[in-house]
């Protein structure tokens, strides 16, 4: 589904992906684990399109398509989702609005039909109840005044509606308590299907008992160090990154 | 009998003839001038060299008027009954300072008067409109009085193909008035229009503005609020969305005259191609008006390079156990909610237009009545979508 090669990118002049390789096949959750500054974050942007992020060398193809060369916009239609680790906050744009901006922008780029306000509050209704969030949530602007674990929550909604084929998901278990982490990663393990893949990205193990991966790679100095199944994940935690050379402060 | 024949308006448009004559059209010299050329007068052949032309007209219906309201035509209460039109015109306004409301003053002719004794609500909107549709030049001379505890609605509507509109509104509120006075401009680039208002606030009353320049090649709103009672509040809020060559300006003097009363001031607008918006807001705190909480804040979106806007804000403090504060951002759109709405699937286009929605939406989230409200989101909207399919 994902394939990676040789990835090199750069932000502001400076090499971040140093030769990232990696491959995701379909119905896979992957975790990316690494020490802070390894390049988790600047991975997730470049595959979904961020202004800033260079790409200078390698090639990253979904579904067999040139994925480096579609905008932002065009990621999202063919089936990319990045669970932000900031969720950004939108004045003035109530969250039922943006939602259903966003899903009619992705059906109408795949030739379907738009929904009007009763089919778009059925389809929401259901899947907003399952992860928490009122109908006073969505009234209020996209993210404005929402806590941490409301924002996160209302990444997973965003997905479950836009239904990715790849969904990568930074650090999303940044900023949680362990209630709050509960209920996003049941949310997101609601969503684990044999034809959707998942890139988790995280610093700590703690989200990985949640949501277990298939596979654990670790990221350091901008490429993939080692990668291994989900018991690489404890190892991680006993030892932490030290032998990837993140020194203790970090 | 001619409204002419009454000496006193003869004194006080001699008055505002002679003031006229000695400042002439204020220039980029004059320091309350200094971002806004009145050269598109000129341009357009509409610099005043007489009389106005053109009627300012007055509609909407508002019902049955209780007992003791008078609403209608300045002219025909200066027939009907001069005594009370005396007793108010040209009183709040100072001739001498405002040199486009000497200008008015010099021809006064019509306009709207409303006045509301105490204690009577008057709550559906009256509005005023100036919908020419030529180059008509007109100088609107507007009354609104209201007594102890009255409260009215005014809305101005200017829809205007070209011309030019030099109003003055002289607004007196009892002790615990309310006024909300909003203003709706639409016009087409080829009007122009000037405001000069002068409000004066008694104890514990309220005066609220609120206007949306959407359209017209030159609109400026000049405000001058002072508070004469304890426990008065001020509102001058506004949105602006200036695109073209067009130019909006709103200049605000809050003077607090008194203790205990309040004023906000807050501006937020969008300015595009090369639109040019200017903000001028003044709070004055007169010595011994203790407890004064002023505050202003403007906040603007610049679309393009040639974009301008002047922010001027100014504390003049004489007290000393005061709260006042301003502030004023301007920047491009947010590009960290653009890329988040283009990763959920929404084309760059659609949202960019879907954060400029609501960022105007949010500033006029400020209006408190429901109805003007939904008719400013509405012509907002409008100029919304004509932006977006050019």
């Amino acid at each position: 589904m994902l394939e990676i090669e040789n990835l090199h990118a750069s932000v502001d002049g400076r090499e971040i992906l140093k030769g990232l390789t990696l491959s995701v096949p379909s119905g896979e959750v992957h975790a990316i684990m690494g020490p802070n500054g390894s390049g988790k974050s600047t991975l997730s942007y470049v595959l979904a399109g961020r202004e800033g992020y260079e790409v200078t060398a390698g090639r990253a193809t979904f579904e067999g398509k040139d994925l480096l060369a579609m905008k932002p916009e065009e990621r999202a239609v063919a089936g990319v989702f990045l669970a932000f680790q900031y969720p950004v906050e939108i004045p003035g744009v109530p969250t039922a609005t943006f939602l259903r901006t966003a899903i009619n922008a992705v059906r109408r780029a795949r030739g379907e039909n738009e929904l009007d306000a009763i089919q778009f509050m059925r389809l929401v209704r259901g899947q907003a109840k399952k992860l928490g969030i009122s109908d006073e949530m969505m009234k209020r602007a996209v993210n404005v005044g929402f806590s941490g674990g409301e924002k996160k929550r209302n990444e997973v909604l965003q997905m479950a509606l836009l239904a990715p084929r790849l969904a990568i998901l930074d650090e999303t278990d940044s900023g949680l308590d362990i209630d709050a982490l509960k209920m996003v990663a049941d949310g997101v393990n609601a969503l684990r299907a044999p034809d959707r893949s998942m890139l988790v990205i995280t610093h700590y193990q703690r989200l990985l008992e949640h949501i277990v991966p298939d596979r654990i790679h670790v990221l350091a100095h901008g490429r993939i160090q080692r990668s291994g199944g989900k018991e690489l994940a404890l190892e991680l935690e006993r030892t932490g990154y030290a032998e990837f050379g993140e020194n203790a402060a970090a | 009998m001619s409204v002419g024949t009454l000496s006193w308006l003869d004194d006080l448009r001699a008055k505002g003839r002679a003031r006229f004559a000695e400042t002439g059209l204020p220039s980029r010299k004059d320091e309350a001038w200094k971002f806004t050329g009145l050269n598109k007068l000129r341009a357009l052949g509409l610099e005043p060299s007489g009389p106005p032309h053109g009627l300012s007209g007055l509609s909407g219906s508002v019902g049955p008027l209780p007992n003791g309201v008078a609403l209608g035509s300045l002219a025909e209460l200066l027939r009907r009954n001069p005594a009370i039109v005396e007793r108010h015109l040209g009183k709040l306004i100072d001739v001498d300072r405002r040199p486009m409301a000497a200008l008015n003053t010099a021809w006064i002719e019509d306009g709207l008067v409303l006045i509301v004794p105490d204690g009577v609500v008057l709550d559906r909107p009256i509005e005023t409109t100036w919908a020419s549709t030529g180059n008509e030049t007109v100088y609107p001379r507007h009354l609104i009085v209201l007594g102890r505890a009255a409260e009215a609605v005014i809305v101005e509507r200017h829809s205007s193909k070209g011309g030019f509109s030099n109003s003055v509104f002289e607004i007196a509120l009892g002790a615990g008035a309310n006024l909300r006075h909003y203003a709706l401009h639409e016009e087409s680039e080829a009007a122009l229009v000037t405001t000069t208002i002068a409000a004066e606030i008694g104890r514990a009353a309220t005066y609220q503005t609120f206007a949306l320049t959407a359209g017209g090649g030159l609109v400026r709103r000049e405000i001058e609020a002072r508070l004469v009672g304890e426990g008065g509040s001020v509102r001058v809020d506004g949105a602006y969305l200036v695109d073209g060559r067009r130019h909006a300006d709103t200049t605000v003097l809050v003077d607090h005259r008194v203790p205990h009363c309040s004023s906000r001031q807050t501006q937020k607008g969008i300015v595009d191609d090369h639109g040019h918006a200017v903000f001028q807001g003044k709070i004055l705190v007169r010595p011994g008006a203790q407890q004064t909480d002023g505050n202003q804040s403007s906040q603007t979106l610049l679309l393009s390079r040639d974009a301008e806007i002047d922010v001027k804000p100014e504390l003049e403090i004489h007290a000393d156990d005061v709260k006042c504060s301003h502030g004023a951002t301007s920047g491009r759109l947010d590009e960290n909610a653009l890329f988040y709405l283009r990763s959920r699937g929404v084309p760059e286009r659609e949202a960019r237009a879907l954060l400029i929605q609501g960022f105007i939406d949010g500033a006029l989230d400020e209006i408190d009545h429901e109805g003007v409200r939904e008719t400013f989101k509405a012509a907002a909207a409008g100029w919304l979508a004509k932006r977006v399919a050019a």
